[in-house]
């Protein structure tokens, strides 16, 4: 288990330098920056000396070596447009999107699992053919239009929830949250649902389909022969089979929430990461680009690391077999 | 004695789209405590659907159509779920053919046991973990304290076998319907298992319902044996009486496959044809197009189980006598 976990760890090493290798050459391909940054009648002398001030006239593989140093001590450049650290940049937006998906993640989990476990129990009965229908929706409607759909109902016909930003917000330290106002709660819900309501149906199917396979099982059929009440066959026995697969692609989906975040944070003009990414390649704003680019990726490896352990929390297999094998 | 089980005219159909297939037809048996009823047939007879229908444990759309079942004089058949429940394990435990898939893999054996006990008594966890070590140094897993934590994949195909008896014998249930339970071992222990079976069986007074492919484990294990055909009874009888003089021409071929020592003519008396379709089966005798000695009656009226002297077949060449 050791060596796996190191492998892992190494695996991650490599996906992470690989991205920031990418996030670089970014800098190569997106047109000199210099343009961007001086008065159109600038004259070449000046261009130059704000080319070596920010390092840009050095050689290629120099640039990347700083480039990673920078990054592994949390410094991100300065902002192309507005020239402030890219690090403050994106401490002020980290935390409007990592809120906005993490109650999208739990609405995904706490809607998805459920349904998908009573979907599957229930095969033939009426509510369970509704909610399947439902969620046929959920699976085929673009991102943006469920949220422009249900701007148009609970924000302008209803005016019941705000259609865009984020509310109140309280400073906690760095962390500016929205949790601990009315009306910062209010405001995460229709984006949430937004973001979340793809990946809500996709695990909701994934666990049903998931569910039924399970059920059709030998030991489930011998787990009825002993005589096990209905309760322990469908959520000690059944469940917990169902969950291993459903780990993984469960982590994928909430890494991949980060991603669609884009989406939804520029139809409620929310105010994170993602809209922030979007302002950046409007203004080949590279630093907030590839910076943006290095924090999802590591969030993504993040996730995988934790999908990981929890396979060997969850399933004897694995942990067996790995210390079988390293004796 | 009164029977332990008595099935009586059981009928378990599926409906289809087209029409409904009618899997096994009127068949009546009785187990008595503590014996062993072998059944045998060719694949499809309705060996294993009888005794899923016996645990209660029928797929739908599969149902019984007709007849009963009844336990200890109790009829069962048409208990609720919950009451069946409460007898499954309990009162009928079952061995199902594949000791691999028979085990929740995400939980340790101890714990799969603990949780049938404490289902069916009022043990304690601690008083129920004490009876699953017992079972399991009765089944004979060597080193049972430290074997009880270990997880259904760290065990061979065999041993997980043993696990399984332990879970169906684990609170002394009457009877154990045993569903091909050596069929997917290795046949070098198969033996074994079968012995442990009966052994442990005959200590507890438990009755077996063994369905088999082997008539091996059939003459060295029953007391009786049902021969099943077409979703009905060929013959029942002792099983000496049974292997040695078949009344069934169908029986008596089946027996005719036995391998045995010293007689190559024997081994090629095959019987011709095979087991018609569960949409094919042919009005009367449901064996008269493969029975060397059908006659008239045979194609339009159906035999009933007719006493041979000391077997039961049903066949029409039995019927004056
Ligand atoms: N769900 C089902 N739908 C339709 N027919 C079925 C279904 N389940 C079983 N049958 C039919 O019922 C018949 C009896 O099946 P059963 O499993 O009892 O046979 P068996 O005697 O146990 O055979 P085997 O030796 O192969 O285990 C078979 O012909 C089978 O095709
Ligand atoms: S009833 Fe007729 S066809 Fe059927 S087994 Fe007897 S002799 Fe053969
Ligand atoms: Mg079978």
């Amino acid at each position: 288990m050791f060596a796996y976990i190191v492998r892992r760890a190494l695996q991650s090493i490599l996906v992470m330098a690989a991205v920031a290798f990418v996030a670089f050459a970014l800098f190569q391909y997106m047109g000199d920056p210099i343009n961007q940054m001086v008065a159109q009648d600038a004259s070449a002398a000046e261009r130059e000396a704000l080319r070596r001030t920010l390092g840009l006239d050095r050689p290629f593989y120099v640039q990347f070596l700083v480039f990673l140093k920078n990054l592994m001590t949390g410094n991100f450049g300065f902002s192309f447009r507005i020239g402030t650290p890219v690090a403050q940049i994106i401490a002020e937006r980290l935390p409007a999107t990592l809120e906005l998906v993490l109650v999208a993640a739990l609405f995904a989990l706490f809607i998805g699992v459920p349904a998908g476990v009573y979907t599957g129990l229930h095969r033939h009965g009426a509510m369970s053919r509704f909610m399947l229908t439902v969620s046929l929706i959920g699976v085929s409607l673009p991102t943006f239009l469920i949220g422009i759909l249900l701007i148009l109902i609970f924000a302008v016909l209803l005016g019941w929830l705000p259609s865009f930003g984020r509310g109140q917000t309280v400073q906690l330290g760095f962390w500016s949250t929205g949790f601990l106002t009315a009306s910062g709660l209010k405001a995460l819900i229709l984006p949430s649902i937004t973001l979340g309501l793809f990946q809500t149906t996709l695990i909701m199917r994934l666990v049903r389909s998931e569910m039924l396979e399970v059920l059709r099982s030998d030991y489930i059929k011998f787990a009825r022969a002993r005589g096990l009440t209905n309760r322990a066959i469908n959520f000690g026995h059944a469940l917990k089979n169902t969950l291993v697969p459903v780990i993984t692609i469960a982590g994928l989906q909430i890494g991949g929430l980060i991603a669609f975040a884009i989406i939804t944070e520029t139809v409620f003009q929310w105010p994170g990461m993602g809209f922030l990414f979007i302002t950046a390649i409007q203004f080949v704003d590279v630093p907030v680009m590839s910076s943006y680019l290095v924090l999802v990726a590591l969030f993504f490896v993040l996730i995988n690391l934790v999908v990981d352990l929890l396979y060997f929390a969850v399933d004897p297999r694995l942990r067996v077999e790995r210390s079988v094998s390293a004796h | 004695m009164a029977a332990l089980l008595e099935v009586e005219h059981l009928r378990i159909e599926f409906p289809t789209r087209r029409g409904t297939l009618v899997a096994v037809d009127d068949i009546s048996l009785q187990i008595a405590e503590g014996e062993v009823l072998g059944v045998v047939g060719e694949s499809g007879a309705g060996k294993s659907l009888t005794g899923t229908a016996i645990i209660g444990l029928l797929e739908p759309p599969g149902r019984i159509a007709a007849g009963e079942i009844r336990l200890m004089g109790r009829r069962i058949d048409n208990l609720p779920y919950e009451e069946m429940r409460k007898i499954r394990g309990k009162q009928i435990g079952a061995v199902f053919q594949d000791p691999l898939t028979s085990l929740n893999p995400l939980y340790s054996v101890g714990r799969q046991l603990v949780e049938t006990i404490q289902t069916h008594t009022d043990m304690s966890p601690t008083q129920a973990r004490t009876r699953a070590l017992e079972l399991l140094h009765e089944v004979g897993i060597p080193a049972a304290e430290r074997r009880i934590d270990h997880y259904p994949h760290q065990f061979s195909g065999g041993m997980r076998q043993r696990v399984v008896i332990a879970l169906a014998l684990c609170v002394n249930p009457k009877l154990v319907i045993a569903d091909e339970p050596t069929t997917a071992l290795d046949v070098s222990i198969q033996a074994q298992i079968i012995a442990l079976l009966k052994r442990l069986c005959r200590d507890h007074g438990t009755a077996i319902m063994l369905i088999t492919h082997d008539m091996g484990v059939i003459a060295e294990t029953a007391d009786r044996v049902a021969v099943m055909y077409a979703g009905r009874i060929a013959e029942i009888g002792p099983v000496r009486s049974v292997i040695k003089e078949a009344k069934h021409p169908y029986s008596h071929g089946l027996m005719g496959s036995i391998p045995k020592i010293n007689d190559e003519k024997e081994r090629l008396d095959q019987i011709e044809g095979s087991m018609p379709r569960l949409t094919e089966i042919p009005p009367g005798c449901a064996f008269n197009p493969r029975c060397p000695h059908v006659f008239d009656r045979c194609r339009v009226e159906r035999p009933e189980l007719l006493d041979t002297g000391v077997t039961q077949a049903s066949c029409w060449l039995y019927a004056h006598g």
